[in-house]
């Protein structure tokens, strides 16, 4: 088995680009919780992360939008947005593109995927690898799920892509980790935002950290876009870690941030055979 | 419109000739009158009620050199003139005169 790690936290590019808008004591308490999920992955010596993450325009748009993509090339840069205004300098971060090609080929056997070899990282991935991988020194592996750009794929879809990645990993000997990042309810970018559905997020960590998987895949996208803003849509990434990892989870921290834009969350979940 | 965007957000080029010369690199694009003139102008609260995926509209906001309040400001202000948001999935659901996150 060698999927050795497996979480879930948030994306929001106001967590590192407007922490001077925000209170510093919860600020700490946040980050300082995300830099220890960094800890424990890097506690495990894994040999490549995989971020499944729901990008916002910056490598797929509307003329040519996969459902989902893989990352295939041995190096990326990131972020893509303005380094100042993210709050994170522009880097080079480390990839494996012989990696990424034997996992999309396996992935492949039951999930149609789109793969690039040519990726910028927006705050989709670049804002968990500032706290996880802050030094950049872990092989990453991008993935994509469209959660921005209707129709998005169905919520058994992005399980199935989860069971997919799981058979993937188990079928290579490096040692692989894996993090989803999103939500869960916000309005980023809008009016709106830093308006969170705190209870409608703190019921789908319930079906999580449960790994039930109806009641995770019950949401519309009409009552997601409803009750948890357009945000919300990004439970994909969250279902598919618990379909890869098959375990149980454990919140590690929540707690909505408005100027963030979203309820802040990081998560793990045990790995089951 | 957000094909525009899309392209402004990416490439670093593309940014610095609309820096030079907006109309030049607002030719190459298929515009209505209304659109041409919110991206010339710089129209945040036009664009935004116009449809616009937030998520290409602040960075547009960020390279005019806009703060995070003055965005949300001008997007509250672009409903209160023109309107609800006429097309895609970032419309507003709070009051006018709201201030979610304080700004
Ligand atoms: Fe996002």
């Amino acid at each position: 088995m060698s999927l050795v790690f497996a979480g879930i936290c948030s994306h929001a590019p106001g967590i590192t680009g407007r922490t001077h808008l925000a209170d510093p004591l919860i600020t700490k308490e946040f980050h300082d919780a995300y830099r220890g999920m960094g800890e424990e992955l890097a506690a495990v010596k894994p040999d490549a992360l995989i971020v499944v993450a729901a990008e916002h325009f910056g490598n797929f748009f509307m003329n040519n939008m996969p459902s989902f993509a893989v990352g295939m090339a041995d190096s990326y840069q990131g972020p893509i947005e303005d380094p100042q205004w993210l709050g994170i300098p522009r880097t080079t971060i480390p990839g494996d593109a012989p990696l990424s090609l034997r996992l999309i080929r396996e992935m492949m056997q039951t999930v149609d995927l789109a793969y690039a070899e040519e990726w910028k990282f927006d705050h989709g991935i670049m804002v968990p690898l500032s706290f996880l991988t802050p030094r950049y020194d872990l092989p990453v592996i991008p993935m994509n799920i469209n959660c921005q750009g209707p129709p998005l794929a169905p919520l058994h879809r992005a399980w199935a892509l989860g069971e997919a990645l799981r058979r993937a990993v188990d079928s290579v000997p490096e040692r692989i980790a894996v993090v989803g990042t999103g939500g869960i309810s916000h309005w980023p970018a809008t009016p709106d935002s830093g308006k969170v559905n705190e209870e409608w997020d703190r019921e789908f960590l319930r079906r999580w950290q449960a790994n039930n998987k109806p009641a995770m895949l019950s949401y519309t996208d009409e009552a997601t876009y409803r009750d948890a803003g357009q945000g919300g849509f990004e439970i994909r990434t969250f279902i598919s870690v618990a379909a890869a990892a098959r375990g149980r989870g454990q919140v590690q921290f929540y707690r909505p941030i408005p100027i963030f834009a979203v309820g802040c969350t990081v998560a793990t979940m045990s790995i089951e055979a | 419109m957000q094909k525009f965007l899309f392209d402004l957000n990416r490439d670093r080029a593309v940014q610095q000739e609309f820096r030079a010369d907006r109309p030049a690199v607002l030719n190459r694009y298929d515009l209505s009158a209304e659109e041409r003139g919110a991206l010339e102008t710089g129209d945040i609260g036009l664009i935004y009620v116009l449809g616009v995926n937030g998520q290409l509209l602040m960075h547009y906001a960020a390279l005019l050199g806009m703060p995070w309040a003055d965005y949300i400001a001008a997007m509250r202000a672009g409903v209160s003139r023109h309107g609800p948001v006429r097309a895609g999935v970032y419309a507003m659901t709070t009051g006018v005169d709201e201030k979610v996150a304080n700004v």
